[in-house]
């Protein structure tokens, strides 16, 4: 069970004028602006819920995800999961979620797969039945076998994304974020790791809350979905609602966000 | 403390497999000691009496300098944790259930150790065949020798402690190419790289060897040379476990700050 309420957080962004005078003004005055990236933001999710988590660009959606997986404090408002706030608890708390960020990797770079892999079973303290039953689990669903022992630079991004996502799932994680998971996969990779997800979502009654862009992603995987702009969340339901009568989600999204200003 | 090992680990089997750098190491070292023991071989044949330290003692610093290189050179930061604070990567380090003091910390330390496992051997046998005084002496006792590799632990942890206050001040800056710079310019002085520190003037050097710096490198080539001996010693070593806590104390207490105060940059 997840509880966010009345969550604030700002970042302080120093902005400067294009060019040189600017540039060297700058050097004594700086000048700063508070960008609120969540602006009291509250929802709840139950266990083995599916929920997109929908914005435009720079809406607050990955500052969410931030925040729920404990690497962020906000300065204002209470988050509780599973009975744990996470960025108080954050060790305790992480051992329960698998986070998959899609724009950065959590694999040793100049390692084979397996090796992170092995680290990772170390840093989860994983009993080594159940991590040989995940691993064999994940290979086969994600069609691993062959990247296992390839060093992770020389993996495709999507080779490397399945891995990813074996990755965040060794330890058995009651919840999983997704944040962009699909970014830049082909559409074989991208339907793979749809039913994977349906698969694990209804097997495990894993909790999945995703980001993304691709409507697509969202349309195969979710029924609820949160819609956040500049901040403040603007829709909460399913995807119906936002459908209505326009022939595409993808459509319908875009003139929700222009009717909204965002 | 096992996933600590089992960082320890990776990163030490990481470091072993980089054998064209250890060469390319071995060999720049080798040159960089003869080099300075020919500068110092000029000066001692000026006036040999004018000096702190005998040319064989020297001779044994500088070769045991060369010899454990990485285990003490403040420069041999691990890039990949500035580049995972600056781009923010670091986000999914803090989603494990570990320390990021603790793990940054054995990261580093296997760093050291694999590069220096690697490079040691073939100096040190080198240049115990090189002819006296310019060559290593063997060492003068064998508690010497015991107490030397002790206080090259302790002075590898002294060092390591000391990088990662600049990985923790990198929190709260946006580049880290100042702190470091500074840093690095800081410890190369002041440890007893560029020159030995018996070798400056007597109420510089006293300051000098209570500092964190005189706790890295100085304490063990100094012993292994048969320079530092006695109750000077003994109070060098306490300084170095001394230096070894406080760092780390220091260096928790910022990370504790720099957690409460992360942003995580881009996306």
């Amino acid at each position: 069970m997840i509880t966010m309420q009345h969550v604030r957080k700002t970042y302080k962004v120093s902005k400067r004028d294009a060019g040189f005078s600017s540039a060297f003004k700058a050097l004594f005055h700086k000048e700063y602006e508070y960008i609120h990236a969540l602006d009291d933001v509250s929802f709840t999710i139950c266990d083995g819920e599916m929920v997109g988590y929908i914005g435009p660009n720079g809406a607050g959606k990955s500052s969410t995800i931030k925040i729920l997986s404990g690497i962020l404090t906000p300065e204002e408002g209470t988050c509780l999961i599973n009975g744990l706030i996470p960025w108080k608890n954050r060790i305790e708390h992480v051992k329960n979620i698998g986070v998959v960020f899609g724009q950065r990797s959590q694999l040793w770079w100049d390692v084979p797969v397996m090796d992170s892999f092995e680290l990772l079973k170390e840093i989860y303290k994983i009993s080594t039945p159940s991590y040989n039953h995940n691993l064999e689990q994940l290979t086969d669903m994600l069609n691993l076998s062959e990247l296992l022992k390839t060093p992770v630079r020389q993996l495709s991004l999507g080779q490397r994304m399945r891995c990813e996502i074996a990755a965040s799932l060794l330890h058995d994680p009651k919840i999983l974020f997704l944040d962009e998971p699909t970014i830049g996969l082909d559409a074989v990779s991208k339907l793979a790791v749809r039913d994977f997800i349906l698969k694990l979502n209804k097997e495990k009654n894993t909790t999945v809350i995703l980001t993304t862009h691709d409507m697509q992603d969202i349309e195969a995987l979710t029924n609820r979905i949160i819609l956040i702009g500049k901040g403040s969340i603007l829709l909460d339901g399913t995807i119906d609602d936002i459908r209505k009568d326009y022939d595409s989600t993808e459509e319908a999204l875009a003139a929700f966000y222009r009717s909204h200003n965002i | 403390m096992k996933k600590y090992f089992a960082f320890f680990r990776l990163r030490f089997s990481m470091g072993l497999q980089y054998r064209a750098a250890a060469l390319a190491g071995i060999i720049t070292q080798f040159v960089w000691g003869t080099m300075e023991i020919l500068m110092f071989r000029a000066f001692y044949h000026a006036d040999a009496n004018a000096f702190p330290m005998t040319f064989q003692a020297v001779s044994s610093y500088v070769w045991m300098q060369q010899a454990f290189l990485t285990l003490f050179m403040a420069w041999m930061m691990e890039n990949d944790i500035f580049s995972a604070i600056v781009d923010g990567n670091i986000a999914y380090e803090l989603c494990r259930p570990i320390d990021i003091y603790n793990m940054w910390f054995s990261r580093s330390l296997a760093t050291r150790l694999s590069k220096a496992v690697l490079r040691c051997m073939p100096i040190l046998l080198a240049a115990l065949f090189f002819p006296a005084p310019y060559g290593l002496m063997l060492p003068v006792s064998l508690p010497a020798f015991l107490l030397f590799f002790l206080t090259l632990f302790l002075g590898t942890g002294v060092t390591v402690a000391f990088c990662m206050l600049v990985y923790m001040a990198c929190f709260f800056t946006i580049s880290s190419a100042g702190v470091r710079m500074v840093a690095v310019s800081v410890v190369e002085f002041f440890s007893g790289a560029v020159i030995p520190l018996p070798f400056f003037p007597d109420k510089i050097r006293r300051i000098m060897e209570i500092l964190p710096f005189a706790s890295m490198q100085n304490v063990p080539l100094r012993i292994y040379s048969g320079d530092l001996t006695g109750s000077a010693m003994g109070q060098a070593v306490a300084l170095q476990l001394f230096w070894l806590f406080a760092l780390t104390g220091i260096g928790k207490l910022l990370n504790a700050l720099a957690m409460k105060k992360i942003t995580v940059q881009g996306g």
